[in-house]
């Protein structure tokens, strides 16, 4: 029997280095496990019928001497980056029989590594959501409480990692989306420098947002997959070349100045989540870290500037489903090209990516677009600013991840607004494209998990790690 | 906004929606409108909105590529003949 519970990659490598298991094994005992307990959570939308070739093709690679890390490592793949010849659905129905011509470069860089593709995982339609209840294919459940929703969008990766239905597993991130279900499960999310990893096969929502983010039950395990798939891809017109990354790189380690916004948390923030993060930063503070205030003024209006420049986003990528080349198509039913349209994307979408496309369509409108779209703009532009000048004087800014703990399944549905605030401290990060890494930091009353998010500039993902296990260590 | 922009958006946005789903996201919008809307009070000065945006060019040069045609013309709603077919336009 493997100890799923507290395996990790560095650990399961060993292993499969000395022959303690195979691949093979590594891969069924994950594969048990789902058929125990994926009908409850949902976690998995399909569970690939190559999962264990994959693992004998891996296997060899240990015998012939080139494996690496990630060789063998049983992966959850959310279910909006393309992997050849399998669905990708985006949670849509819009998808729902969509087969991907070609491999994102992040599956690329898997694929070579030897890395086993365990499943599609479920998420928010088009990514669009806090708490995976958005999705064409059901609710997916937390692990940790089985009547909660396990956070969103990356719910279903986040679900799977967490109820060990997989060793390792990726999401992306427009706004906490992954932060934000790490937060609620129990684990390490790593949203990484915007342009470090490739967009290249990613189905798009926020394009100036969005960044493909690996979650791990450890610090390391994020660090480990960071660093396998941090690269430049010229098939990404966002991706950060070479050059620019070495210099943006933290030219020191050791970094101990912490600055805390404090007053972004004044209100609308849980008392049992304040408490857990003002004991959190008594051990760092213990262990020798210098904690500081800092002001962020602009970061308030973060999430209102998110929710102007992501639906305009959203508008124009989300044009491209029309029913005309691939997807669902009302063609057969209606005489009219306009009529594909209009009922291929009025059924085909669900009731958030409506909303969304709605909201977009209207802040781009004439009349409309200084107003919001520009302005927004300049809105993002001075929280940039903001950030970039706060890191001159500290190293860090912590918050909380989130300002509650996972809440009930059914819950905020019906009110869009109290859904977004779900992503009131993760705004900031994705608005200024620097990296954050959110770590579980205790046990509420009621058996929930806790989360602090580290923020660090551009490229300082290092700082990052460092930190994060050296709270490892001392929460 | 009113239920006359809700059904003009729909329509720019080619989106079928109901009357009775109009009417729920009028009021959906006027919510999320009036949480966005605070930032008509932040003062940004002179800033130019993203000022690191720029184009990036690369030659028009044919590459081989590794997409299978069938797999394409797989997805295809209606077809013939191998080409993609629409509905008349003219």
């Amino acid at each position: 029997m493997i100890d799923l519970k507290n395996l990790t990659i560095e650990k399961a490598h060993e292993s499969l280095v000395k022959g303690e298991f195979t691949c093979k094994e590594l891969v069924e005992a994950y594969l048990k496990t789902i058929t125990e307990k994926n009908k409850e959570l949902n976690a998995y939308l399909e569970v690939y019928s190559d999962a264990v070739f994959q693992a004998e093709e891996a296997q060899k690679r240990f015998t012939n001497g080139t494996a690496t890390i990630l060789t063998g490592i049983p992966f959850a793949i959310k279910d909006n980056i393309l992997i050849e010849g399998k669905i990708a659905s985006a949670g849509s129905k819009i998808l729902e029989n969509y087969k991907a011509s070609y491999d994102a470069t992040v599956i690329k860089d898997l694929k070579k590594e030897g890395a086993v593709l365990l499943g599609r995982t479920n998420m928010d339609e088009f990514a669009m959501g806090s708490s995976t209840q958005t999705s064409a294919y059901g609710v997916t459940r937390n692990p940790v409480d089985t009547f909660r929703v396990p956070g969103g969008s990356s719910g279903g990766s986040a679900a799977a990692l967490a109820g060990d239905l997989t060793l390792a597993a990726l999401g992306t991130e427009t706004c906490g989306s992954v932060r934000e279900p790490s937060a609620f499960c129990g684990l390490v999310g790593l949203k990484p420098t915007y342009g470090a990893l490739s967009r290249h096969g990613i189905i798009a929502m926020g394009n100036s947002l969005d960044q493909v983010s690996p979650f791990g039950k450890c610090v390391r395990d994020t660090e480990i997959i960071f660093n396998s798939l941090s690269r430049y891809d010229k098939e990404d017109g966002t991706s950060v070349p070479d050059v620019v990354r070495n210099k943006m790189k933290a030219a020191h380690s050791g970094a101990k100045k912490i600055g805390v916004p404090w007053h972004l948390f004044k209100e609308g923030v849980d008392k049992e989540v304040e408490e857990n993060f003002k004991q959190s930063l008594e051990k760092f503070k213990k262990a020798g870290y210098e904690i500081v205030d800092i002001e962020l003024p602009h970061a308030q209006y973060s999430l209102a500037a998110y929710y102007i420049i992501m639906p305009a986003e959203v508008s124009t990528n989300l044009s491209r489903f029309d029913g005309i080349r691939y997807g669902y198509s009302a063609n057969k039913e209606v005489d009219n090209l306009k009529d594909v349209y209009m009922k291929s994307r009025g059924r085909g979408f669900g009731k958030e990516a409506r909303r969304r496309i709605l909201l977009g369509t209207y802040v781009l409108s004439h009349g409309y677009y200084d107003a919001y779209y520009n302005k927004a703009l300049k809105v993002r532009e001075k929280i940039r600013e903001e950030v970039m000048n706060a890191f001159k004087n500290v190293d860090y800014i912590l918050t909380p991840t989130v300002p509650i703990t996972a809440f009930k399944l059914g819950e905020k549905m019906d009110d869009p607004v109290a859904m977004y605030l779900c992503d009131i401290f993760s705004a900031p990060a994705n608005l200024a494209g620097v990296p954050s890494i959110a770590l579980p930091s205790g046990i509420s009353s009621n058996k929930l998990p806790f989360s602090i998010q580290f923020m660090a500039p551009h490229f300082h993902e290092n700082n990052l790690f460092e930190v994060g296990k050296k709270f490892e260590e001392i929460r | 906004m009113n239920i006359k922009d809700v059904e003009n958006l729909a329509e720019l946005a080619k989106l079928d929606m109901s009357g009775e789903e109009k009417e729920a996201m009028l009021k959906d919008m006027d919510s999320i409108l009036g949480y966005v809307k605070q930032i008509e009070e932040v003062e940004v000065g002179d800033v130019k909105p993203s000022y690191d945006v720029y184009n990036v060019w690369r030659e028009d040069k044919i590459e081989p590529r590794e997409f299978s045609k069938e797999i394409i013309t797989e997805e295809f709603p209606d077809k013939q003949d191998g080409f993609l077919k629409v509905k008349k336009i003219l």
